[in-house]
This record gives structure tokens, C-alpha cells and sequence, in this order.
């Protein structure tokens, strides 16, 4: 399996990025330095005694790129970004930040931000303290250290917050102040490991945006490790899909999502139909319709094929079916349905639509094309 | 449901918020009470019987050093003795063992601060899986009687005599290990309390060095329960009697015990003493121990 399907797309970070004619908001000595720094990761390969956590990965992230790494629990998405940030070594490949090899350099002195998914905030300091910290390790004197704190509590909007302690903050503005000690520094790379895990739902998504915001606004390179598909896919300008100790695919949330290279992609990316199909040349033959092949898939015969909700609709004719159920979701209305022939099906359809369960329907499905999977 | 997550939700809901403001770091919150927790009345009953167990030998101890020989009649004669009798030179091996005491009371502190504590936090940060090693190698000696440890220690000290000889500060080699259990135990708390790996990683991305690290960031989470260790150290030192005794050293105890056969009194009078001495470190280790909670505590 290729460990890396290098379909990099444009980045939108690129030619969005302002040479800092805008005024943010931020104090100049947050501003970025110049442009972030590129990152590349070439083959790397990790083990963990005979275990291979990285199969070979490589990844590269443009200049003040916000790149998220996505995929299921023990895919070794950490293990990249705790190779990156130097907390783990690894067994074979290079790591570049600005063009220079960094496989050897300790962490203390690769000059990267880093927000943890544990609340890392040292609990004997203040609030100010911890921001300082990076600072006084960097020997900043005293009063630029004062002032480079205060302007990044500003920016996470805790600027009166800097007598506290950690324990007398809430989950989410504990890792604000962790954002805020990563970036004080101006560090090259931001690595961000589950920063929003520990949050719950409504905090995370604020503090999500923000981190967005604060990223386009200081341009600085950003490596963000989730689990959450939603997460990635709304933050990122790449998502990088894991699985496995490879990246399985690599792309804007819109490709992944509309273009996914492989079955795992598309059923780990929003939801699909796993539905029994046949493979014709580059045609698959699915519940009585002829779609189009998306990408390569086996050769022929027998495949299982991933239909999004969304290009199953209901119709006048078509495929009797009988609606299971039906689930509101703001926005839109999901029902299951069962075909005659048996198989389970999600249609995705208007809110105004109210199937009852137990009803007599018609789905049909849309001609676009469909990832297929060799069927055991 | 987490503590953070609770925490979470809590800072959102706006009504939380005057709480949050009027918390200060070190000012003891009110212990909540739990469903199975006795009632205050039961409370008191359980600390007046067991203070009375331990008051009552201590009072006839004071008692009996206030005792003017048979006449019934009390007075300090005999704290008094303990100084005019100083320069006859009659209570000197007392002295000699209270100043041995604490010789061996320093060198056992340095070996658990030396040896102890940085092995504890190398244990953690980098070989986790010797944790559990580590903690039965110094949960050992709390398993073997101390006389039993003498028999061993008897041929090792002819080698420690040969080498530093025969002082007794050498006693806090044995000492130290008999110490080991007392002063694992409040450091591994600690430890486990603090996330210290988290920490350590969070301190490295920032720049520091692994001196930094330890002194700025390990070192001070860690303060209670290293004071706990040596205190506890201190008091196992100054109650430890059998090897001492049976390696042939004076110290605190051996003197008590030799005084005892001359003078009874003032045997009484430095037993109380002494114990005076350990209610006082141990309330500054319950001290210190509130103080990391309040810490900790959201």
C-alpha cells in the first residue's frame, strides 16, 4: 500500500496568507518573524521494540500550512508528531524544518510550539509564569518577557487571567494558556496533540475556531492530531488520513471527502453505505444501477462499493424499500431504509420529508461516481 | 465523568463564575462529607479514645520525671540536673548520642535525596516498567526484622569499617536502608500525583534542558513529598535502637538506654523530649501535605 498518495492539492493557506497589512489585533512581537517554516518528513519508519509504528511516512507541509493528521486510535498519528517535536526518536528516515535535517537535534533545541491533550501547565507557577517560562529559557529579559506574555494571554483573550493558577482554570482555559506558553516563543512549528480531547463539546468547538484564527493569523506551521473527522476536516488545509503506521491519503477536506483514494478513507471520513457490487470493467454495477469507477480499484468481480447518503434519494420509482427509521439532524433528515433484496441503506434527504417507519418507499441512486473495495 | 470535564462545564455555566474568583491558591476548602462518613459525635469519640491511648503513657512519663525520689513531692530537680550535671560530665554519652544522632540523621537524609529521589524520577520519566521493581526493592526492608538485617550487616560493615572506619555516621548506610519503605512511600504519592512525564515533555518543547527541567519544574512539584521523606527519615533515625546497639555504636537510643540503668529520670526526661520532637515533624508533614492538596485541588 502506498504510503502516501501524493495528490498534494493546492493549499489554501498559500495565497491567502497576508504579508501583515491587516491589523489582527496582535502585538508586533507575536506577529510572525517572517514566513513559517516548511516541513518534511521522509520515510520515516519507527519501531517499538519489533512492533513498526511508522511504516514509512512521508509528509510535507508548506510554509504556514495548517496540516491535521487524522485517523483511528494507535494509527500512530501521535507517534508522527512526537517524532516531529523530537519527544520520540526514530528508527530510520529524515525529518526537515526549514530545509535542515533535525533527526538528531534535541527537543529543547528544535524551536517548536507544543499543546498537549493531558493539561500541561505547570501547577506550582502562574499563569504568567507558565507563559514566561519558554522565554526565561530562551534568556529574555525580564521586561520584554512581561510584555510578550501579556500579549499572548491578549491574544487568547485570558489577559487578565495572569495571577491564576492552573487548578483555578476551567479545562478550556487551561489549554488557552497552553496555546498561548507554545506561541509566546514564536516557535517555527506548532504541534498540537489532541489539544481539544479533554474538552467537551461546546468549548471544543470555540476553542477549535479560535486556534484556527490565531494560526491564519500568525502563519505559523501547524501540525494539529485529532481522532474527531469533523475536527480536522473544519480546521485543516490538509488532512492526512492514518491508518495503520501509513498515511493512507493526503488531501484538502473537500478531496477527502468527495475523492477518498481508498474504502477506508471513505468510511472513515463522514458516513457511507457498504453495499455488495460487481466490478465491470470500469463500471460498477450496483443495486441495479451502472456508476462510474472512482480511482482504481481490483481488477473485477465481486466488490463491495461506499455510496454517500447524500446520492441516495427517494424517488417516485426505482428500488422498493421500507424505512427502519428516521433521525432529525437539524439541518437535514437521515433514514435507513431496507431494500427488498435486504441490504441496509442511509438516504440523506430534505427535513420537510418525514418518512414513518414501517413505510413503503423508493430510493434510487445518483450517477456519481463510487470507491469499491475487493469483497472477502 | 472527569474532574476536568466537570470543571468544564462548570466554568461555563455564569453562575460558577463569582466561586471561581473567590478561590485563592492555599486557603483550605471545607471537606465535603460523604454518605459513609461517621457522624461528628462518633468523630470525637474515636479521637478522644485513641488520644487517651497515647496522652496517658505520656503524661505518667512527665509525671514520673517531675517525681522528687520517694517523698511524693514534684519539682524540675532533675531537668535542672541534666544541665548542672553537664560539666561532671555525667550525662555526656547521652550528649555524644543525640550529636551521633543527628550526624547519622544527615548523611541518611542525603543518601534518600542523592540516591533515592533521583532514582524515583529517572524511574518514571524514562524506564516506567522498573516501577514496580523498584518499589518492592524498598518495600523490602520493612519486611525483615532489623535483627535479622544485623546478621547480615555485621560482615558488610567490617568492609565499611576498613574503608571509613568506624565513626558512627557509617550507621547511616544500614539506616538508610532500613528507611528506605518510609521514604519511598510519600515521594511515589507524589509522583503519581504530579504528571510528571506531561510536564517534562511540556518543559523540553519550551526549551529546557533536562537541569531545568528537573530543577524548575520536578523539584518543586515534588516539595511535599520529599520534606515528608526526610522528616520521616529524621524520625526513623532517631527511634532506631537494635542496630545501633548490636554494631556496637552510640547513639540517641543506646545512650537512653544505657543512661536508664545509672538514672531513670533523665532517660524519662529525653524519651519525652524526643517525643515532643516527632509530634512536630509529623505535623509539619500533615502540614505540607494539606498544602499540595489545596494546590491540586480545583
Amino acid at each position: 500500500m502506498s504510503s502516501i498518495s501524493a495528490r498534494t492539492a493546492t493549499t489554501r493557506q498559500m495565497g491567502k496568507r497576508q504579508p501583515g497589512g491587516r491589523e489582527s489585533g496582535l502585538g508586533r512581537s507575536l506577529r510572525p518573524a517572517g514566513e513559517g517554516a516548511g516541513v518534511e518528513l521522509r520515510n520515516v519508519v519507527k519501531y517499538y521494540s519489533s512492533q513498526r509504528a511508522l511504516n514509512g511516512v512521508n509528509l510535507s507541509m508548506a510554509p504556514g500550512e495548517f496540516v491535521a493528521l487524522l485517523g483511528p486510535s494507535g494509527c500512530g498519528k501521535t507517534t508522527v508528531l512526537r517524532a516531529l517535536s523530537g519527544l520520540e526518536s526514530v528508527s530510520e528516515g529524515h525529518i526537515e524544518i526549514d530545509g535542515v535535517d533535525v533527526v538528531n537535534t534535541p527537543v529543547n533545541r528544535r524551536d517548536i510550539g507544543m499543546v498537549f491533550q493531558a493539561y500541561s501547565l505547570f501547577p506550582h507557577m502562574t499563569v504568567t509564569q507558565n507563559v514566561e517560562f519558554g522565554l526565561r529559557m530562551r534568556r529574555v529579559d525580564a521586561a520584554s518577557r512581561r510584555r510578550r506574555a501579556s500579549e499572548a494571554l491578549d491574544m487568547v483573550g485570558l489577559g487578565t487571567f495572569g495571577g491564576r493558577y492552573a487548578h483555578q482554570l476551567s479545562g478550556g482555559q487551561q489549554q488557552r494558556v497552553a496555546l498561548a506558553r507554545a506561541l509566546v516563543t514564536r516557535p517555527r512549528v506548532l504541534l498540537l496533540d489532541e489539544p481539544l480531547s479533554a474538552l467537551d463539546a461546546k468549548v471544543r468547538v470555540q476553542l477549535r475556531d479560535e486556534i484556527r484564527r490565531i494560526q491564519t493569523e500568525l502563519g505559523i506551521t501547524t501540525l494539529f492530531v485529532t481522532h474527531d473527522q469533523e475536527e480536522a476536516l473544519a480546521v485543516a488545509d490538509r488532512v492526512a488520513v492514518m491508518r495503520e503506521g501509513n498515511i493512507e491519503q493526503i488531501g484538502t477536506p473537500e478531496d477527502l471527502y468527495t475523492r477518498p483514494a481508498t474504502s477506508f478513507v471513505a468510511t472513515f471520513i463522514g458516513l457511507s453505505n457498504a453495499i455488495d457490487a460487481e466490478l465491470v470493467g470500469n463500471e460498477v454495477r450496483v443495486l441495479n444501477a451502472a456508476l462510474p469507477l472512482l480511482g482504481t480499484g481490483p481488477a473485477s468481480g465481486a466488490v463491495t462499493a461506499y455510496i454517500r447518503p447524500e446520492d441516495v434519494s427517494f424517488a417516485s420509482s426505482g428500488l422498493g424499500a421500507t424505512v427502519v427509521a428516521s433521525s432529525f439532524l437539524g439541518s437535514l433528515r437521515r433514514t435507513q431504509v431496507r431494500l427488498d433484496s435486504g441490504e441496509l441503506l442511509f438516504v440523506q434527504h430534505d427535513v420537510q420529508l418525514r418518512p414513518a417507519s414501517g413505510e413503503r418507499v423508493f430510493v434510487a441512486l445518483r450517477g456519481v461516481p463510487v470507491a469499491v473495495d475487493a469483497r472477502q | 465523568m472527569s474532574a476536568p470535564e466537570v470543571e468544564a462545564r462548570e466554568a461555563q455555566a455564569p453562575h460558577v463564575v463569582p466561586r471561581l474568583v473567590a478561590t485563592r491558591a492555599g486557603r483550605p476548602q471545607k471537606t465535603p462529607r460523604y454518605a459513609a462518613a461517621p457522624s461528628a459525635l462518633t468523630r470525637w469519640i474515636i479521637l478522644g479514645v485513641t488520644g487517651v491511648i497515647f496522652i496517658v503513657p505520656i503524661l505518667a512519663m512527665i509525671e514520673f520525671s517531675l517525681r522528687q525520689g520517694q517523698t511524693g513531692a514534684y519539682g524540675f530537680e532533675h531537668y535542672a540536673a541534666i544541665f548542672t550535671a553537664g560539666e561532671a560530665g555525667t550525662y555526656d554519652v547521652l550528649f555524644q548520642g543525640i550529636a551521633n544522632s543527628i550526624g547519622i540523621c544527615i548523611v541518611t537524609v542525603a543518601i534518600v535525596l542523592v540516591l533515592l529521589l533521583p532514582t524515583m524520577i529517572l524511574v518514571e520519566l524514562k524506564y516506567p516498567k522498573l516501577r514496580g521493581v523498584l518499589e518492592f526493592v524498598c518495600i523490602i526492608p520493612i519486611t525483615i526484622p532489623s535483627i535479622v538485617l544485623v546478621v547480615g550487616f555485621i560482615p558488610v560493615y567490617q568492609v565499611v569499617a576498613r574503608l571509613f572506619g568506624s565513626n558512627a555516621w557509617t550507621l547511616a548506610f544500614a539506616v538508610g536502608i532500613i528507611v528506605l519503605p518510609y521514604a519511598f512511600r510519600p515521594i511515589a504519592a507524589n509522583l503519581a500525583a504530579v504528571e510528571v512525564v506531561t510536564l517534562s515533555e511540556a518543559a523540553r518543547s519550551l526549551g529546557a534542558n533536562w537541569g531545568h527541567v528537573l530543577w524548575r519544574v520536578i523539584l518543586p512539584n515534588l516539595r511535599p513529598g520529599i520534606l515528608s521523606a526526610c522528616f520521616i527519615t529524621i524520625a526513623v533515625v532517631l527511634g532506631e535502637y537494635t542496630i545501633a546497639s548490636f554494631l556496637s555504636q552510640n547513639t540517641f537510643q543506646t545512650a537512653l538506654v544505657l543512661v536508664q540503668h545509672t538514672d531513670p529520670y533523665v532517660a524519662v526526661i529525653f524519651a519525652v523530649f524526643a517525643l515532643v520532637f516527632a509530634f512536630i515533624l509529623l505535623l509539619i508533614i500533615g502540614r505540607l501535605g494539606s498544602l499540595g492538596r489545596n494546590r491540586r485541588a480545583a
